[in-house]
């Protein structure tokens, strides 16, 4: 094997290392810091878009993962899922780094992570360039912002649960250090608070969940079955010959996963309980905390409009997916029994999430809380598309992660270009900017249309599975609570959802009317004007993609497809 | 690879075409620069630009504009001629026996994958032949309705994207890529109606025609999802021409409803039918039509006629084995898709026709008849009459967008007589010194096309002219028809073929399309009356019967009001397009004339072949149009043709000629003098109402019968009642629900839940304080916390982990 450039410790490690040298910089040289950070921010998008392409040629190319995941679905056998997992992997470099503890610094993009690597590659991009003209400590923020780009990175390729635990944390620090330094003044300590101690609450339930995760697969591979697991696990090659048995590897809990390690019956004593059932809402809820799952979710508005608008940008565009990644790639996937028996319930709050956000975000008179609420509403969606359990749904979840993150960057960033010129974000008081700031106001409405599922654009293809997967997977889910059992009821909860949509466009076009159309009042706003260079880069890179996507969902819907592949053969149903 | 050469791959191009020209106009060669408002290269068209800067279109960026969407309207028509020649000759086109087709696959989801593909069967081949015409003429039109508009490079760029979307969804072969179609003109209708966007009304209709339409697409996107999740295909041929999957849909219960007897198949076909509802704005969805008048005329005419409305009505007739499974409605079974659509048909066609009786706003009239209209096309899909609901779609597109361009071309000609006044007043008036005052008045003092769009930078006179004429109009409508008469005599070619169009529409007698299918949609409604005495066929006979009556005589007072009599006002009395030669009245008068050729002949290709006489003429060897638009259904679903019978032919020469000879009477025998209220007003007090019985008994018969009940109805009850009343009241009072909600949750959200998260935040303000000491703004302090969590974090990790592994 020849040496392969290891791309993925490149992308993580590239910020961390800018994040240091811009540290040591003279703080009054300040375009050599903004040049830096957007040379770092540009070469971390080409190498993921590199990553992206990549990935999209295997998947799409003949022969490619999707048919090789088709026969390895028809030829059957024990381990089907994790094979498909390991067989998706790409980009994959594995080190050894406490081996006492099985931890291993192990990383790899599949389909499902790979569209989030490239959006954090464009928002990071966007976030340099809409904080070109912060003043105040730029050394400090550019620096924070780099290091809580990596930290999102490796949240997104990690394929061993301390990894991704580490570089949750990681990401969370920076986050509180941004809003709570460069915030707006009014809100900005408090809503920094706020995200931190929800987030960490959640993260550190969940991380406990990981921990007696790890213990109960050692045990089960202990055993004499889960022995033979493991080594046929060697055998066919799914684990290295060396693994040892207490390891935080992905693949090897998906083994034990799939073997039926978190599936013993009596677990803490109880009869019917097994560690999945037990384990498997608080590790999901308490990612999806991040995700905004309601009633949790009350951190991410204050949080987005207390935050600078890069900051909202990479939080309510990238941070929120983290969520509900972690939520699936730790809760779904190597819990599906529990996903089964809880994803049920769950899905109500996920309702919740889409309705009364959209509700809320439509009362609105603060131009940051409704694009706050709207990500709040739209977070939802993504829940409720791990929630159907299926392949149309998850593929639609997926999709809607990437569609939702590039298109709330872009309404943050459009938010911002507005209040950077008006200096309010009172939506009454403004009106007909789009004579003066016609990209932003075309851009908001792409983005707008986007919200709103209009075909052409990515929010669509995103949608419009999640709503087949979701009335495709009624039949099939059942709800007891007591002696109580609710059937067929996901197909009403798509039409509660698919109405919510109405009241997205009608919070859309109201704030669209109320501010970029009507009169403009040139003495009340003097200084704004049409947008800089920089701020037009911004709307291209967030809102090409999102024509793109909906045009040719090929680009990434297959891709994404083969990501959910796993996890729906998991919960079987491939 | 694709081969130009195939004619199944030449569809895939005929939307393209002005998609593409979409793509060049909006990123290309639509380039405008800013000028002050006042500047004259700056059209006005609105004085709420005053006092800003405003983009105007480089000259340049304007012709090249027009060049480019132009050349991709006329590709797209030619090619579609190209499939209309080839489909008219392959005999028996149809699924089963030839039909173009080709798909790939678009959005892969699970096992299957949404594909995207054409079809061309005899319905989308007879589209095919009505919406590139229509279009183009709407495009050739615009070319001198918008020519002083400083937005038309954009105005090119949105009617080409809202061709494309109608011409994708017509020849869609799956509802998924119909319903892009379907979407995407939405948005257009948006953008195209709230054109004018700093005006309030403007983006107000904008946002409620998009609105209300959205309602309904969202009910129709769930009718796609489930009709995919019990079928697991979205394309039309695997559905539609598929007895067991049809068989299959009736026989299962709906979801939630289905124990009342409802089948899936009758569930989805409503969820389906309330998206047309929206979109063919029908009753109770119908509101947001006639406030898209708001948009500039070409616009209502893309609207009214080619797309958006028909695209309603040839979903339903897309889909309709669908909402037929399970009935038989040529023996008086009905599914409740059916039902609904022939009871909302039937119902809007009346109700939508009564209050145009009293409209006065020319294109207001014709909002509302285009409403009836497609109640009637509705209703005839109801009570089975499939071909001749698709007959009427294609006629009505034709006369409808003549009869919408040529109100265009009258409410042009009279801005132009608005504005000639006022020169005539600059110059009589206020002599020389006139013109210090008002510069840029002096640039369009030549008679030229110009003057007709400059009326509004003259606005600042008008006090001179309301003082010397018109005290009784201080605020001059050039849409309003009391202002009008006499027109006929100043731009006669729009009156004749206004005319041609009005008469077509009233169903007049043999000579023109109108009347051939609506006689068709009675005579099927008749037929199947008389064979199963089916109580719906008679409600829809008698309700369409009343409504073709009524729209006769709408008809015969728009055209009287307008073109008859005398000149009413000054306006009307120098209205014209700017001379003979010139490029607005070529081009806003040319699509006129075509289109009135098809309004009259494009009613006999379906002429029934035992109709007296015209039979044995235009359809000796039977109906040519239903004879070829019958095979786009499997041969045991295709309807039975009708045959003849006198009464409904008869009823339809009565309501027709009776409607327009009424309205004659009325508006056209008798001209309205200036000021002179509305007869019909007139009607209500004694005097008038004696001379009346007097002279003519028959008409006050008629007045009190027909005209007193339906005014006194349409403007008492239809009007304030129920448009004005439930149905604004409903919608404000779910709106105002809406509002009442979002501020409980808010209130909610700040009590129970914030008060619950703010309770652990408290609880740690003292760290908060300890914090912020810290805060020093050095960062190395920073990094150094930071650095310290995550190894504290390490540290706890590896003991426990420590520990449970020992455990």
């Amino acid at each position: 094997m020849s040496f392969t450039f290891p791309v993925l410790t490149a992308i993580i490690f590239i910020p961390i290392v800018a994040a240091v040298i811009i540290l040591f910089m003279n703080p009054k040289q300040r375009d050599l810091i903004r040049g830096t950070a957007l040379s770092t921010a540009l070469v971390l998008l080409g190498l993921s878009a590199f990553v992206y392409f990549s990935y999209n040629g295997e998947v799409n190319r003949a022969g490619g993962l999707l048919e090789s995941q088709e026969e390895l679905v028809v030829n059957g056998g024990d381990l089907v899922a994790s094979q498909m997992f390991k067989d998706g992997l790409r980009f994959e470099e594995k080190y050894n780094w406490v081996d006492t503890l099985g931890i291993s610094y192990h990383v790899a993009v599949d389909g499902l992570n790979a569209p989030m690597v490239l959006l954090t590659g464009m928002v990071a991009v966007a976030g340099v360039l809409i904080s070109w003209r912060i003043e105040d400590r730029i050394r400090e923020f550019m620096a924070f912002f780099l290091l809580l780009v990596a930290g999102v990175y490796g949240v997104f390729v990690a394929v061993d649960l301390f990894l991704l635990f580490f570089f949750y944390e990681l990401a969370i620090f920076p986050m509180y250090l941004l809003i709570a330094g460069w915030g707006w003044v009014k809100l900005r300590e408090y809503a920094a608070m706020k995200l931190t101690l929800y987030i960490l609450i959640g993260s550190v339930i969940a991380f406990v969940g990981a921990i007696a995760m790890v213990i109960t697969a050692n045990s089960f591979f202990n055993t004499e079955a889960g022995a033979a697991v493991f080594a046929q696990a060697q055998q066919s090659g799914l684990l290295s010959t060396t693994a040892p048995k207490f390891s935080f590897d992905i693949i090897q809990l998906t083994v034990a996963a799939e073997a039926g390690a978190f599936n013993a019956l009596g677990y803490f004593g109880v009869e019917t309980l097994t560690f999945a059932t037990f384990w498997f809402p608080l590790i999901f809820i308490g990612f999806a905390v991040l995700a905004g799952v309601f009633p949790f979710h009350n951190w991410s508005p204050d949080g987005h409009v207390a935050a600078p608008t890069a900051v909202s940008m990479i939080h309510a565009g990238v941070l929120m997916k983290l969520g509900a990644y972690a939520a699936l790639r730790t809760g779904v996937q190597l819990m599906p029994e529990g996903a089964q028996a809880h994803l049920p319930w769950i899905v109500f709050l996920t309702l919740v999430n889409v309705v009364y956000g959209a509700f809320i975000a439509f009362r609105q008179r603060d131009f940051k809380y409704v694009i706050g609420f709207s990500s709040v509403s739209h977070m939802g969606l993504v829940s409720m598309g791990w929630a159907s359990m299926n392949v149309i749904g998850m593929t639609g979840a997926g999709l809607q992660m990437f569609s939702h993150g590039a298109m709330t960057a872009l309404f943050f960033g459009c938010v911002g270009m507005v209040y950077d010129r008006a200096h309010t974000r009172d939506i009454p008081s403004l009106g007909g900017f789009i004579k003066k700031m016609p990209w932003v106001g075309f851009a908001f409405i792409i983005g707008g249309l986007a919200s709103m599922g209009m075909p052409g654009l990515s929010g669509f293809i995103a949608e419009f599975p999640i709503f087949m997967g979701m009335w495709a997977a009624s039949d099939s889910v059942t709800l007891q609570i007591g002696g109580f059992t609710l059937s067929n009821y996901y197909s009403i909860m798509v039409i509660i959802a698919a109405l919510a949509i109405v009241i997205t466009a009608a919070y859309v076009l109201r704030v669209t009317s109320q501010v970029f159309f009507g009169e403009f009042d040139a003495e009340k706003y003097p200084e704004v004007g049409d947008i800089a260079i920089t701020d037009r880069v911004i709307l291209l890179l967030l809102g090409i993609p999102l024509i793109l996507v909906g045009m040719m969902p090929f680009l990434m819907a297959p891709m994404v497809q083969a990501g959910v592949n796993p996890v729906v053969a998991m919960l079987g149903g491939l | 690879m694709v081969n130009f050469n195939d004619v199944n791959y030449l569809p895939w191009l005929i939307p393209l075409a002005p998609l593409l020209a979409f793509a060049i106009i909006a990123l290309l060669t639509n380039r405008s620069r800013l000028v002050p408002a006042t500047s004259h290269e700056y059209g006005g068209h609105h004085p709420d630009y005053d006092g800003m800067l405003v983009p105007v279109v480089a000259p340049w960026s304007r012709v090249l504009s027009i060049v480019v969407g132009m050349s991709g309207v006329t590709a797209a028509w030619l090619m579609s001629l190209v499939v209309f020649f080839q489909g008219i000759n392959t005999s028996k086109l149809g699924f089963e026996d030839h039909i173009f087709a080709s798909s790939r696959n678009w959005l892969a989801t699970g096992v299957d994958a949404f594909r995207i593909g054409i079809m061309v069967d005899p319905l989308t081949v007879v589209m095919l032949f009505m919406v590139p015409l229509a279009v183009m003429c709407i495009f050739i039109y615009s070319i001198g309705y918008m020519a002083h508009d400083p937005r038309q490079a954009r105005f090119f760029a949105l009617i080409s994207l809202f061709a494309g979307a109608m011409l994708t969804l017509v020849v869609a072969d799956n509802l998924l890529l119909l319903f892009v179609g379907w979407e995407v003109m939405g948005l257009c209708s948006y953008l195209l109606i709230g054109f004018w966007y700093e005006k309030k009304s403007a983006y107000r209709a904008a946002i409620k025609a998009f609105t209300t339409t959205r309602v309904a697409d969202v009910i129709m996107l769930l009718g796609i999802v489930y009709l995919y999740s019990m079928t697991g295909t979205l394309s039309f041929r695997d559905i539609l021409y598929n007895h067991e999957v049809l068989d299959m849909l009736a026989g299962t219960p709906a979801l939630i409803v289905g124990s009342w007897g409802i089948s899936a198949a009758g569930l989805i076909g409503v969820f389906l039918i309330i998206g047309t509802i929206g979109k063919s704005a029908q009753f109770p969805l119908h509101v947001w039509l006639p406030d898209a008048m708001e948009g500039p005329t070409p616009v209502s005419a893309m609207i009214h006629a080619a797309a958006m409305v028909s695209a309603g009505i040839y979903a339903i007739i897309r889909m309709y084995p669908l909402f037929e499974a399970g009935g038989h409605p040529h023996s008086g079974e009905f599914t409740l898709p059916l039902l609904l659509m022939a009871v909302v048909g039937a119902f809007t066609a009346l109700f939508a026709a009564t209050i145009a009786l009293t409209q006065n706003d020319v294109k207001k009239v014709l909002a509302y008849s285009t409403i009836s209209q497609l109640g009637f096309m509705m209703a005839a899909l109801g009570i089975g009459a499939y071909i001749a609901a698709f007959f009427h779609l294609i006629t009505h597109a034709f006369f409808k967008a003549l009869l919408f361009m040529a109100s265009g071309s009258v409410i042009h000609a009279m801005e132009h007589g608005e504005h000639h006044l006022h020169e005539e007043h600059d110059h009589d008036e206020h002599g020389e010194h006139a013109h210090d005052d008002h510069h840029t008045h002096d640039a369009h003092d030549s008679h030229d096309s110009h003057d007709a769009h400059d009326h509004h930078e003259t606005a600042g006179e008008p006090i001179d002219r309301d003082e010397v004429d018109e005290p009784a109009h201080p605020h001059f409508d050039p849409q309003d028809m009391r202002n009008m008469g006499g027109l006929i005599r100043n731009i006669p070619v729009t009156a004749w073929t206004f005319i041609i169009g009005g008469i077509s529409l009233a169903g007049f007698p043999l000579l023109t399309a109108g009347f051939w299918s609506k006689d068709e949609i009675l005579a099927d409604a008749w037929f199947v009356w008389s064979e199963t005495s089916s109580v719906v066929h008679v409600f829809v006979f008698t309700m369409l019967v009343m409504a073709a009556f009524l729209t006769a005589f709408y008809t015969a007072r728009q055209l009287s009001m307008t073109f008859l009599g005398n000149h009413r006002t000054e306006e009307a009395s120098h209205a014209g397009l700017g001379g003979p030669r010139n490029v607005v009245s070529i081009t806003m008068q040319l699509p006129l004339v075509i289109l009135a050729f098809f309004a009259i002949v494009a009613g006999f290709v379906g002429v029934p072949p035992d109709f007296p006489i015209f039979g044995s003429i235009f359809a000796p060897e039977g109906n040519p149009f239903f004879n070829f638009v019958k095979y786009s259904l499997l041969t045991e679903m295709q309807p039975p043709k009708p045959p003849f019978n006198a009464f409904p032919v008869l009823m339809s020469f009565l309501v027709a000629l009776g409607g327009l000879y009424l309205g004659w009477r009325m508006y056209g025998r008798n001209p309205l003098k200036a000021g002179e209220p509305d007869p019909m007003t007139k009607i209500l007090s004694p005097s008038v109402y004696r001379l009346l019985q007097n002279k003519y008994y028959i008409d006050e018969l008629y007045v009190a019968i027909f005209i007193k009940p339906a005014k006194w109805f349409s403007k008492n009850v239809v009007v304030v009642f129920i448009d004005k009343g439930i149905i604004d009241g409903t919608i404000h009072l779910i709106a105002r629900v809406f509002t009442w909600i979002g501020d409980l949750f808010k209130v909610l959200n700040l009590w129970l839940i914030d008060g619950v998260g703010d309770g652990i935040p408290q609880g740690i303000a003292k760290f908060g304080v300890w914090f912020k000491r810290i805060q020093t703004g050095q960062v190395q302090q920073y990094m150094l916390l930071v650095l310290v969590a995550i190894l504290l974090m390490g540290l706890i990790f590896v003991v426990s982990a420590g520990f449970f592994q020992l455990s």
